[in-house]
Parts: C-alpha cells; structure tokens; sequence
C-alpha cells in the first residue's frame, strides 16, 4: 500500500494578548493555511481581520513559547503567539 | 511559580537566597504607582503569556546566577495590582555586595525586557489603556527584537522602583 499523501494544509492555533487581542475581539484563533505557511502568513491572515496597520510590520512573535522570525515555517499543531510589546515590571 | 496573583511577600524571597556564606542581598521591589503622564492611577491589571513567562524568569534566574556568583529569587505578579502593592520583586544574594547590586540590576532589566508580560494601567476616571512602547525586548540570543508599536504607546509607562540594600556587617 502506498504512503496516504502529505496533506496540502496544516492548522495552528495562534494566540493573542493584551492590546492584540482587544484588537481581534478574541484571544485564539485557529487558523488552517496551506502548506507550507509561515509565521508571516499568519500575520498577512491577522491583518485581513483587522486595520493592517495596527500590527507592526514585524511584531514579537513566538512558536511553541521560542521567539521566532517571520519567514519561520510552522509545523501542523504549532502554537503561534502574537506579542505586542511587552510591559512587564 | 515565578507567576502569581498572590501578594507577593519579599520576606519569602529573601529566605530563599540567603545563606551563611552570603553576606549581601540586594532588593528590588517595582511598586504601582498613583499617577502616570499626569493622570491619576487607580491600579494596574497585568497579563502574562504563562508557560512562555515562566520559562523566561527561569532562563533569567540561571542567567544570573551563572554570571555573579550569586542565588538569585524573583516573582512578577498577574492580575490586579493596586496603588502601593509591589507588581514584581527581585532579591539577589551573593557573598558581596557587588555581586549582589549588579544581579538584582541584571534580573529586573531582563524581566522587562524578555518576559511576556503586559500591563493595562485604569485611571481613577475610570478610563483603561494598556502600557506599551518601552524599550525593544529581545528574547533568548539572536532572534529579532520586537517593534514598538504606536497604539496606546507611552514610554513612561511603569511601576514606580524602589531599592533597598541589606547587608551583613561582618561580611559586605
């Protein structure tokens, strides 16, 4: 029997905090995004819910609690955090 | 837990890094403050990204005590923080005083800036805006920082600081 073939779409859960999630009216949101995805495109998918401008270019993000880059490739099931800037202390 | 939405009690950290061959604990309590940019506070409402602060404080503590030879506690609060009630404590034991001052300086710089962490300060008119615009923070080595974002942004923006120094007499 052959191999079932890889799946073209892979779901991640993407949270938001503070400011962000106030932005989006939620605090998690799933996303499924056609494979490969990127941290970037979750941003691109975020800005097509709200006024671009109000995330950064490149805000603070982290994959699986690891800051990560935008052109990070993301796996099925990662957890993708938005971070506005932090105002801990 | 380096979180909690307990009062936090500086006695309990101090007790976990002193020992007899530490004669130097340095404090530092960040307290809320009753007024920001002319306004009057009423309290700060803090949330985290947990596990990913929790691993953050962690990595700092080690961070910490690997540089100075030193035991170092810390604890940022979550929730609601009143006017006067401290939001996050620091106490860093070391034989000197030294070593003590600069990793107690070292871990509340690295809190604010590397653990997810954020503050929504209410005003005593009843009004509500989050805190954001301080200095970039960049987590972990070589990854890019974050950009400040222009929403709501003030870079005064912070509990007010209060240090103390308690040291052994026979030894700092």
């Amino acid at each position: 029997m052959l191999p079932s073939a890889p799946t073209s779409t892979l779901t991640v859960r993407v949270l938001l905090f503070a400011s962000y999630a106030e932005l989006l009216g939620r605090d998690a949101i799933e996303l499924e995004l056609e494979a490969p995805a990127t941290v970037g495109d979750v941003l691109d998918h975020l800005r097509s819910l709200t006024r671009a401008e109000a995330l950064p270019t490149r805000p603070m993000c982290a994959v699986n609690l690891v800051q990560a880059a935008t052109d990070d490739l993301l796996a099925q099931g990662d957890e993708v955090a938005i971070l506005p800037p932090l105002s801990g202390g | 837990m380096y979180l909690t939405s307990d009062p936090l009690e500086l006695a309990t950290l101090v007790g976990q890094v002193q020992s007899a061959s530490r004669g130097a604990i340095a404090c530092f309590l960040g307290t809320v403050r009753d007024h920001n940019g002319g306004r009057a506070v009423l309290q700060l409402d803090y949330s985290a990204y947990e596990p990913m602060a929790e691993a953050e404080c962690a990595r700092i503590q080690v961070e910490a005590e690997r540089r100075w030879e030193c035991a170092v506690a810390l604890q940022h609060r979550t929730g609601t923080v009143r006017v006067g009630e401290a939001a996050v404590v620091v106490a860093a034991a070391s034989a000197h005083r030294d070593e003590a001052f600069a990793a107690c300086r070292f871990v509340i710089e690295e809190i604010k800036r590397r653990v997810p962490i954020w503050k929504r300060e209410v005003f005593v008119d009843g009004t509500m805006e989050w805190v954001e615009g301080g200095s970039p923070g960049q987590m972990g080595s070589g990854l890019e920082g974050q950009q400040n974002s222009g929403t709501a942004g003030k870079l005064d923006g912070e509990s007010s600081d209060l240090i103390t120094g308690k040291s052994d007499a026979t030894r700092a």
